[in-house]
């Protein structure tokens, strides 16, 4: 098994909060990630593909591929939005690194024609990331 | 399962030396690192803890919380210090970053993982870099798995 690894970008703000929470419970859970107002980061996504060699092409996906899907499933719902309200995922649960990461999943893993989603991974910061292997 | 990786740094002293070795063998098994004035590294420790979304916070672990601990056993134990004088097992273990890594994992399992009151938490691996080149991993059990050189005991 090859595993080939893309990566794309993404800015985006958003915010924590959970209406069944008190005010105070709010500020106490998610501290300075609970203003309304949100805040934003530059989050780096990778996608994991694994799967075997193409003997005719040497290739275990088109890359170009990968990277159109990318664009189209993810970088357009999530790039330069508020994601609590406009990505419709994040209407009931919070945008945090896990749920997207989660999210970007459940997004690419039906629309893969070759090999088989190995790993999201998401960079909130450089120094905070989160990965999902599917279960 | 979700996994959760947050990095921090500290600088640190150290020397590899062992005392059972002659002169020469420390020498020639850990060569400029044997110098007996020690030298020092900026480390950047990777701490992944694997767990289920709470779906009242969408969150693995509060990073907040996670940050208090890993500041607390192993940042002010290690950031700043002589691992080979200040730190205990360090004064019969050599502290290679192998060590190290094992070190910081046996610091940080208990505390993080009772700290999942409840919840189930798992502290997955500890990754250092002791430089840009140079970065070991330790993840207990599968690490090891099928690779036939059995399980690395803490």
């Amino acid at each position: 098994m090859i595993y080939v690894t893309r990566r794309a970008e993404f800015s985006a703000s958003h915010y924590y909060h959970n209406p069944n929470f008190t005010p105070e419970e709010n500020r106490r859970v998610f501290g300075k990630c609970n203003n309304p107002l949100g805040h934003g980061h530059n989050y780096t996504v990778e996608v994991t593909v694994g799967g075997a060699i193409n003997p005719t092409t040497g290739m275990v996906l088109d890359l170009k591929e990968l990277k159109v899907l990318l664009e189209q499933e993810v970088i357009r719902l999530m790039d330069h939005r508020f994601l609590n309200k406009e990505v419709p995922a994040f209407e009931e649960k919070n945008p945090t690194t896990e749920n997207i990461t989660v999210e970007i999943w459940n997004l690419l893993a039906p629309k893969l024609t070759h090999g088989k989603l190995h790993r999201i991974r998401v960079y909130e910061t450089q120094d905070l990331f989160v990965d999902y292997y599917g279960e | 399962m979700v996994y959760l990786t947050r990095r921090y740094r500290f600088s640190a002293g150290h020397r590899l030396h062992n005392d059972d070795l002659s002169v020469e063998e420390n020498r020639l098994v850990y060569g400029k690192c044997n110098n007996p004035n020690g030298h020092g590294h900026n480390y950047l420790l990777e701490v992944t803890v694997a767990g289920i979304i709470d779906p009242a916070t969408g969150m693995v672990f509060d990073l907040v919380a996670l940050d208090g601990i890993v500041a607390e056993h192993v940042l002010e134990k290690l950031d700043h210090k002589n691992l080979n004088l200040d730190m205990e097992n360090f004064r019969t273990q050599v502290p290679t970053t192998e060590n190290v890594c094992l070190e910081i994992y046996r610091l940080l399992r208990t505390p993080l993982e009772e700290a999942g009151a409840g919840r189930p938490l798992k502290l997955d691996r500890i990754r250092l870099e002791e430089t840009s080149l140079n970065s070991f991993e330790y993840v207990p059990d599968t690490a090891d798995a099928g690779k036939g050189i059995g399980s690395q005991q803490l």
